[in-house]
């Protein structure tokens, strides 16, 4: 069984089975909005934790002062998650019934002024926060290593826990992309939002069914892309930056088979069986014109098909395409990743001669 | 009644400006060179650019870790020739560890691995380890100039600095 799920942990496999509990959780988000669905739940994962802690080699990684933010986050997520299907699963019943949801019934629309009742609140929280923040201090000692020394890395070497999702894409990237530019595009896509998206639907409530794209798309790249890969980063990555079953012994000498390829090398050694070019740019044409083709031709193609002049009509060519564009950006992650478990493929460009690596 | 409250006419005033804003450029350019040099450090514990590795009698086929830690360099002696390598990993600048077993150079911040020879094969690095100049002094003890960086993916691994013939 422990070997079952240390060969299921592997992300080749739990990447797709991550996908797939994503879909059934927002296709049948009104089987699991209920609180039957919460309680079932909670009989199955409460012992199945105190088995998986029952490990010793999987206690070891659990208790590492570092993780125990990730399980609070773990926790947190997973409940504000349901909380949300749930909210909207009664919404949506409501919307169908052509009751207005649940947040817009006259007992709901009372107001309040923010002075005292927002601030005292604010107050409250601060005070709390702080205390909580102390005790954990004192309970989780920050451990005192030795001198920093230039020429020493720890092994493995974990960024702080909220970066572990960025440090685990850094993976599949060149740091100029993973590092700068799809963080960046994170960011910009972020503060974007409200320019892209002004449908009014979903104001200030819960829904699924009104808003299909932005709770799809956003969820995914939330839980799937980030919060699952914090996980494979803390849970499952040990000395260098091996991959672990979570309750494998983090042997320092594992072997892992592992040797990447360049699409260049792929195309020119093993398909055309040449010699590569001397030129790099000739080297790289394979790549290039994906590259190209992915972010120049794919967003017209996908406007002309029903589904895209469908949108266009409702929020304009611009916003459209931007739209389009982070979407793409965003998935890039997840391609890039299942091209590298599947064919070893490094770097769709690399150009190493200009640090320019896709 | 105007009159004889202007004490200051137009050029006094804007000559009186024009020393006001000096002073204060001076203020702010000089409170910004401090600013510049409290980014320094005073004390630099970062090892020395050029060092002495030893005479290269000392060196055995394979990598040799003593310059590691204090210099950053390991020394590799393989086909023959004696070079530098940089222990910094090509993909961000983490530093890799020696695996004798495997044979192998391994990045405990992504996975990057590489050759004995510095060159890569596995996990995210882009290119080959960086290797230094390498020459002999006039004792004929090794110098090992680490200003100087030969980068294989610009064919510079075989340029005379880059390696000794054993």
């Amino acid at each position: 069984m422990k070997e079952l799920i240390n060969w299921i942990a592997d992300p080749i496999r739990s990447f797709p089975i991550a996908c797939a509990l994503f879909y059934l959780m927002m296709k049948y988000y009104r089987v699991v909005g209920t609180k039957k669905f919460l309680y079932a739940s909670l009989v199955f994962i409460i012992p199945v934790t105190i088995w998986f802690a029952a490990d010793p080699n999987f206690f070891t990684i659990l208790i590492l002062p570092d993780n125990i933010p990730i399980i609070i986050l773990l926790v947190l997520i997973s409940f504000l998650t349901w909380f949300t299907l749930y909210k909207a699963a009664i919404n949506d019943a409501r919307l169908e019934e052509g009751l207005g949801p649940i947040e817009g019934t006259p007992e709901n629309r009372e107001k309040v002024w923010s002075w005292p009742n927002l601030v005292y609140t604010e107050l409250f929280m601060i005070i709390a926060a702080t205390s909580f923040l102390i005790v954990w201090a004192i309970l989780f000692k920050a451990p005192l290593e030795e001198p920093a020394n230039p020429t020493w890395a720890p092994n493995p070497a974990k960024a702080p826990w909220y970066f572990l999702g960025l440090q685990e894409m850094l993976v599949y990237f060149d740091p100029w992309m993973a590092g700068v530019v799809l963080p960046g595009v994170v960011v910009v896509g972020l503060i974007a939002i409200p320019y892209i998206d002004t449908n009014p639907k979903g104001n200030g409530y819960y829904t699924i069914a009104e808003r299909p794209v932005a709770m799809w798309g956003f969820l995914f790249g939330w839980l799937v892309l980030w919060i699952y890969l914090i996980i494979v980063g803390t849970f499952l990555r040990g000395p260098n930056w091996t991959f672990y079953g979570p309750f494998e012994y983090w042997d320092f000498h594992k072997v892992v088979a592992d040797y990447n390829v360049n699409l260049s090398e792929f195309l020119w050694i093993k398909w055309l069986n040449t010699a590569m070019p001397a030129n790099m740019f000739i080297r790289e044409t394979l790549g290039i014109i994906l590259t190209l083709g992915y972010i120049i031709f794919l967003p017209p193609m996908s406007a002309a098909t029903k589904y895209g002049k469908m949108m266009i009509e409702k929020v304009g060519m611009i916003r459209y395409y931007i739209f389009i564009v982070l979407l793409l950006l965003m998935m890039s992650l997840p391609i890039k990743m299942v091209l590298r478990w599947l064919f070893s493929l490094k770097y769709i460009i690399a150009l190493p001669e200009l640090e320019l690596n896709l | 009644m105007s009159e004889a409250r202007q004490s200051l006419n137009r050029r006094e005033f804007f000559s009186y400006l024009t020393v006001g804003w000096v002073a204060f450029g001076a203020a702010c350019a000089g409170m910004l060179s401090l600013a510049f040099r409290f980014s320094y450090p005073n004390v630099n514990f970062e090892p020395e650019m050029e060092f002495i590795a030893g005479t290269p009698d000392m060196y055995e086929e394979g990598v040799d870790e003593r310059y590691k830690n204090g210099m950053g360099v390991w020394m590799v002696k393989q086909e023959g020739r004696l070079f530098a390598l940089s222990n910094i990993c090509t993909h961000l600048g983490c530093i890799p560890t020696w695996l004798p077993a495997e044979l192998k150079f391994k990045c405990p911040c992504h996975g990057s691995g590489y050759y004995t020879s510095g060159i890569n094969f596995e996990g995210p690095a882009p290119r080959p380890l960086e290797r230094y100049k390498i020459n002999l002094t006039a004792e004929g003890k090794i110098k090992v100039d680490k200003t100087k960086v030969y980068r294989w993916e610009k064919g510079e691994w075989d340029n005379p600095n880059s390696f000794l013939a054993v």
